[in-house]
């Protein structure tokens, strides 16, 4: 498959996006924020970093940014969406997933191992592993806080439409442990954890990210 | 110039750690008496020709659109004061 990674001014996890698409079995496309051309992508992750320098809002200006007319709408069409700790932000801003991100209540930037549980291997971007799997991946935030009204959160929870919850000690405040969460179709996930940081032996905290990358190709042949 | 200002705050629900942080400080630096402390954002549009109720409702627009998000903030538009001259300075 082809898969895009939208490269916005500020944007820091790109590269390491598009590496571990090709670790993940596929061919990674560079987008850049200022086009409204997906180049023809199967799909599309929306990186970390610290797009448009956090102004405004984290992921305020970037759902603004011309790339992000083409993903919302082939997002409404079923294209897999991942985006990762900003990408979570501007999809939140985009209101293609419900909620928000607010500053971590303890206020310092976190950056750590995290365990987490797979709460829902169903969407293209989790069907590589288990449904409750447990795994570790880098977390590194200092806006992670998930918040949504308790409605939402019950809905959520409900429609299984979190995908993945911290284990352990909550690293940010996030409402029920949320670390991850799609709409409703499926198809576009945030993730506030940084999984293409955690799919080499040689750095980071193992291999448990590759999953989801790996999880596009299952999810084609499906 | 015309300026019309948005003002910005945290929902009461939200939590607010901007905020914490401030309450903190205060009774740190010796200021006491102060309950809880919200942080939020003002902005000061400067706009063209007369505020009319159609300016007002095109920047409430802006602020539902762009300014603020909904989820977890509310804003206020009002009409400022006619946007000062260069302060004064005082040696």
């Amino acid at each position: 498959m082809k898969v895009g990674v939208v490269t916005f001014p500020g944007s820091l996890d790109d590269v390491d996006a598009q590496r571990a698409v090709r670790l993940g079995g596929h061919e990674a496309v560079a987008l850049w924020h200022g086009d409204h051309d997906l180049r023809g992508v199967d799909a599309v992750v929306l990186p970390g970093g610290f797009s448009y320098g956090d102004y405004l809002r984290c992921g305020a200006i970037s759902r603004f940014a011309p790339v992000m007319t083409e993903v919302v709408e082939a997002a409404g069409r079923g294209m897999p969406v991942l985006g990762i700790c900003n990408g979570f932000q501007i999809l939140c801003e985009s209101h293609l997933l419900p909620g928000a991100l607010i500053r971590n209540d303890h206020r310092k930037f976190v950056c750590r191992d995290q365990r987490l549980r797979i709460d829902n291997a169903s969407t293209p971007w989790t069907s590589s592993y288990a449904e409750g799997q447990e795994v570790t991946i880098v977390l590194k935030n200092g806006e992670g806080g998930y918040v949504a009204d308790a409605a939402t959160l019950d809905r959520l929870e409900g429609e299984g439409q979190v995908v993945a919850r911290y284990l352990g000690d909550n690293p940010n405040g996030s409402m029920r442990d949320i670390a991850g969460v799609s709409n409703e179709r499926g198809n576009v996930v945030g993730l506030m954890p940084h999984p293409e940081h955690a799919v080499e032996e040689l750095t980071g905290a193992g291999t448990d990210g590759l999953g989801f990358f790996t999880s596009l190709a299952a999810a084609a042949f499906a | 110039m015309p300026k019309v200002v948005v003002d910005v705050m945290p929902k009461p629900e939200i939590l607010d750690p901007q905020g914490k942080a401030v309450l903190g400080a205060l009774p740190r630096l010796g200021f006491g008496g102060v309950l809880d402390v919200r942080q939020g954002k003002r902005f000061e549009l400067e706009v063209e020709g007369e505020v009319t109720d159609e300016v007002l409702q095109r920047v409430h627009e802006m602020a539902e659109t762009l300014l603020s998000n909904p989820v977890i903030e509310d804003f206020t538009v009002h009409v400022g004061e006619a946007v000062a001259e260069e302060p004064e300075v005082r040696a």
